[in-house]
């Protein structure tokens, strides 16, 4: 296959044309082959579902499947023309758990409709439609991110911009009455006529530009040597002040929001790239445990952490109450074994909230642990890739922003993953790109072209000057190089 | 500051490997507890979205699944619940199940091995799957006639008819019996209420009488002392006691005769006459002459005390319990005692002198078929032994006629020569105060067997001390073996 980004200069050997340095490919045929098996395993996915629902399989799956692919070949156009050396893998892999998610979303949607008519209620809404809205919103927010910030660096001039509104973002559901911001006990909604966005997924990206500039500049101070104990160097303590905001306002969100979720993702990200930017464990073991030591106070003193906590413990304890939702979901992770029920053909539906926290194990009933590790799988492609690109990329800021973006899908990836699979106590956050939530998913899309963005930065080639023809030196002629003013 | 980033990186990868041990331990380890656990309907909820096969006898269905529209999606019905619901069991979501639906489950709900290949097409070709279907040895016209014989007559008790043959069973009642129709709601609390009031009438509905309790068989016992005596040099003349009451060996209880009465009129009577007038001193005697070891063995090539095959509900073991001297062996010998039979053990007994002293293997299931009717298995007769050559087995049956001739009670059919013992066991803790179990076994026609049935009666019926086998059980048996001929299948 001849690629056309590989402008080579192949078959004119005789001819002796000027030297140039050979193009780096892309990678961009690579990522719409890769968009292609995406879209056929997300086709053949939803062929399953509709298949052992016993519904009658139309073209029109097919269609669906198109229109799907096509939606994704206008991002991959959109990369191929605003970062062509941009990262080949990722867009393809978010595209997959994107379109796993709406399958599943679909396959839910089904069982709601079944259960109402079994019960005679009024038919429940539609999820679908909604996410299948919100991906495509989300792929214009990519695209616009990509065509906005032509440089990552340019964001570094907007780091305090960036902090301030993401603290507004992080706080207002807090402060807000909360008849707008709260739902199902959380206060982390912004409810706005029609549709609700959680600021929170914004802000986190916001607060990951605003800390990269902060610690670029201030990278000395932090790596200050304060005292040395069990062969750590610790910070001197006046340094310890950031660390301390950002661990009340986890806190704070903690107490105001009641977001377990939030807050733990928000404080893990600032501890990781202070550890990043200074390359000392001793940030990581102060962090650590000041957040125990919150953690164990939160546990004491809000009710809420406690029952989330004992749920955990012991979910079949009050099977009938608080440990409902868990327990319905190991039974289905149970039932579903090492290969699954089979796509369509297991009761996910009997969990609640299956569609958006639980996810996962919606997935593992159908799917089984065969299927649940192959998302894993592609989870830990894009995060490795995310984090490669901060390996890869030269300037330190594109360092930290990368680390950070891609550190966040996995901690929050962890954070739900084992809430659902009782490794840790629940949380309520939703799964990057599989979840039903629109605020999510849209954020999500605009944190993956941030990391084109940079990946692009890492993998293009260096701005070279054109050769001088190369002349024997001593053929060479004399050349003013500059007239000194 | 790359190297952090690796570290960061490899903690990734942890995370990551963390996720996959924990998801294998739920899914892999614990995958059994979780799946079988009762809170856990998801297993249920796809047992009813499937099509569950029928149950039928002869052509009639008596279980069947059908859709509807609520949450699950089939209802499972009994079109003539009351009079199967012995066999047939019940299909239940809170309570499990019982009879066929529960030892045939398998092949009903699909999952039998012999329905595989059905599965594997059903996954390619898009069909609905569903259950393969059972067809019972039950005769309808007979089931029906034991069925209105022990509830017109308010009983408690039970039947089992055999063919002597080939040990299919075509007939099995046990009452008071219930609807399991109500059981198999998808109503819970319907549901609930069904088995709450199932579990508390008085007498027991939902243990079966007819093999999973056993009671004292009383003088039904004495084909067995009679069968073995035949072999042990006895003859049909030969002369036992014709005392009306005697005493244990080596104690001062006395044994006497039902009513008090002699065996006859002389000093000492045949084994032909006592067994026609079932007296209780001449087969004490005759235990004690014939040593515990004799009778045991002969017990035994019966079914006693052996482990019963599953008819396919399992079977509970009849026992001659412990007989540690002579006079528990004169007492167990006319079947009181520690001795405990199940109404099908005694069939057993009766099929096997009507086919020539060859005991067969009681059966339920005929055939199981396909969804689309294929037959996948047909049940073959099965010899579980011989419990006397055919010689004796005709003298026995000869015997028999005897007794039947001599035996009370109305619903004697003209033309039809019944061979038959009846018993009236003792039983309770004051067994003089307390109504005894009444029995009939019986066999018809005696020159050329068609049917063989036992019938018990619990309590005396009705509950009167002076309840006997002849005038309780014998009008039953003998309307079974009626519809049994009149049915001829």
């Amino acid at each position: 296959m001849i690629s056309p980004d590989v402008v080579g200069s192949g078959g004119r050997a005789a001819d002796p044309a000027p030297e140039r340095a050979p193009a780096l490919p892309t990678g961009r045929n690579i990522e719409l082959v890769l968009l292609a098996f995406a879209a056929a395993i997300v086709t053949a996915a939803l062929v399953l579902v509709e298949a052992n629902q016993e519904n009658e399989l139309t073209r029109a799956l097919l269609y669906v499947g198109a229109a799907y692919l096509g939606l994704f070949t206008v991002a991959h156009f959109a990369v191929r023309k605003l970062a062509p050396y941009a990262d080949p893998v990722m867009l393809p892999c978010v595209a997959l758990l994107n379109g796993l998610g709406l399958v599943m979303i679909h396959r839910l949607d089904l069982a709601a409709a079944d259960r109402a008519v079994a019960l005679g209620r009024a038919a429940p809404t539609v999820l679908i439609q909604r996410q299948v809205a919100w991906t495509a919103i989300g792929l214009v927010l990519f695209v616009g991110v990509l065509y906005l910030v032509r440089n990552h660096r340019t964001l570094a001039r907007y780091g305090y911009t960036a902090g301030f509104a993401g603290l507004v973002l992080l706080a207002l559901p807090g402060l807000l009455p909360s008849s707008i911001s709260e739902v199902n006990g959380a206060r982390i909604w912004l409810r706005l006529g029609i549709f609700s966005i959680q600021p929170g997924e914004f802000a986190k990206i916001l607060l990951i530009v605003f800390f990269s500039v902060f610690l670029m500049q201030k990278r000395e101070l932090f790596s200050e040597a304060g005292r040395t104990f069990l062969r750590m160097e610790f910070p001197r303590a006046r340094d310890l002040a950031p660390l301390l905001i950002a661990w009340g306002l986890s806190v704070g969100v903690l107490v105001l929001e009641r977001d377990l979720g939030t807050s733990l993702l928000f404080f893990g990200i600032v501890l990781v790239l202070l550890y990043t930017a200074t390359n000392k464990v001793s940030w990581m073991v102060i962090g650590l445990s000041i957040f125990l030591a919150g953690g164990f106070v939160a546990y004491q003193l809000f009710g809420h952490v406690r029952t989330r906590v004992e749920i955990w413990l012991d979910p079949f304890a009050d099977f009938n109450g608080a440990g409902y939702q868990l327990g319905q979901a190991l039974f289905g992770l149970g039932t579903g074994g090492v290969g699954g029920t089979g796509l369509g053909a297991g009761r996910p539906d009997l969990v609640p909230y299956a569609e958006s926290d639980f996810m996962f194990s919606s997935l593992g009933e159908e799917l089984g642990l065969v299927g649940l590790a192959a998302i894993l799988v592609v989870y830990l492609v894009l995060i490795t890739r995310g984090l490669r690109t901060a390996l890869a990329v030269r300037d330190s800021f594109g360092k930290l922003l990368a680390t950070g973006l891609a550190f966040t899908l996995a901690l929050q990836m962890f954070v739900v993953i084992g809430g659902v699979t009782r490794l840790i106590p629940l949380t309520g956050l939703t799964l990057p790109f599989l979840s039903y939530g629109g605020s999510s998913l849209v954020a999500n899309y605009a944190l993956v072209a941030l990391l084109l963005r940079v990946s692009n930065a890492a993998r293009a080639p260096l701005p070279h000057r054109p050769a001088a023809p190369q002349v024997p030196i001593a053929e060479a002629g004399t050349e003013l190089v500059e007239r000194p003013s | 500051m790359n190297t952090p980033v690796r570290r960061v990186a490899l903690a990734v990868m942890g995370m990551i490997v963390l996720l996959m041990a924990n998801l294998t331990y739920v899914q892999v380890v614990k995958a059994g507890d979780y799946r079988d656990d009762t809170r856990n309907q998801r297993v249920l909820l796809a047992e009813y979205s499937r099509q569950r096969g029928q149950i039928s006898a002869a052509g009639q269905v008596l279980a069947q699944s059908v859709e509807t529209d609520d949450r699950l999606r089939f209802q499972r019905e009994y079109p003539n619940g009351p009079v199967y619901s012995t066999v047939t069991g019940f299909y239940s979501v809170l309570y499990s199940g019982s009879g066929i639906e529960r030892s045939m489950n398998e092949v009903l709900n699909g999952n039998d091995d012999r329905l595989f290949a059905r599965r594997l097409s059903d996954l390619i070709t898009g069909r609905d799957p569903s259950g393969g279907n059972v067809v019972l040895t039950i005769d309808p016209a007979v089931q029906q006639a034991a069925y209105e014989a022990l509830t017109s007559r308010d009983y408690a008790g039970a039947v089992v008819a055999l063919r002597p043959q080939t040990g299919q069973i075509l007939a099995m009642v046990s009452t008071p019996t219930y609807d399991p129709n109500k059981l198999a709601s998808h109503n819970s609390e319907d549901q609930t209420a069904a088995w709450t009031k199932l579990n508390a009438a008085d007498p027991p509905v939902l243990p079966n009488r007819a093999i999973s309790e056993t009671y004292p068989p009383g003088s039904t016992f004495k084909l067995i002392d009679t069968a073995a005596a035949l072999q042990n040099g006895f003859t049909p003349d030969s002369q036992l006691t014709a005392a009306s009451e005697i005493t244990l060996q080596g104690t001062a209880t006395r044994l006497e005769n039902f009513a008090g009465t002699a065996c006859g009129t002389g000093a000492t009577a045949s084994l032909r006459d006592a067994l026609a007038r079932s007296c209780n001193t001449a087969f004490a005697e005759l235990g004690a002459q014939l040593g515990e070891d004799k009778i045991r063995a002969q017990a035994e090539a019966f079914g006693v005390g052996t482990e019963p095959p599953a008819i396919p509900m399992t079977v509970a073991p009849s026992t001659l319990g412990d007989i540690p001297d002579t006079a528990s062996l004169q007492q167990s010998a006319i079947g009181q005692r520690d001795v405990r039979f199940t109404p099908l053990q005694n069939a057993m007994i009766v099929a096997a002198i009507a086919n020539g002293g060859q005991v067969m293997a009681p059966y339920l299931v005929q055939q199981v078929l396909s969804p689309t009717l294929d037959v996948l298995d047909e049940t073959q007769p099965d010899r579980l032994g011989r419990a006397m050559p055919a010689g004796v087995a005709k003298t026995l049956t000869d015997l028999m006629i005897g007794a039947e001739n001599r035996t009370q009670g109305g619903g004697k059919i003209t033309g039809v020569q019944i061979a038959a013992k009846t018993g009236t066991a003792e039983h309770g803790t004051d067994p003089k105060a307390t109504p005894p179990h009444n029995w009939y076994v019986a066999f018809a026609p005696a020159n050329d067997p068609q049917i063989a049935v036992a019938v018990l009666v619990e309590n005396g019926g009705d509950r009167s001390l002076e309840a006997t086998g002849g005038s309780r059980a014998a009008p039953i048996g003998r309307a079974v073996i009626a519809a049994g001929l009149r049915s001829g299948r």
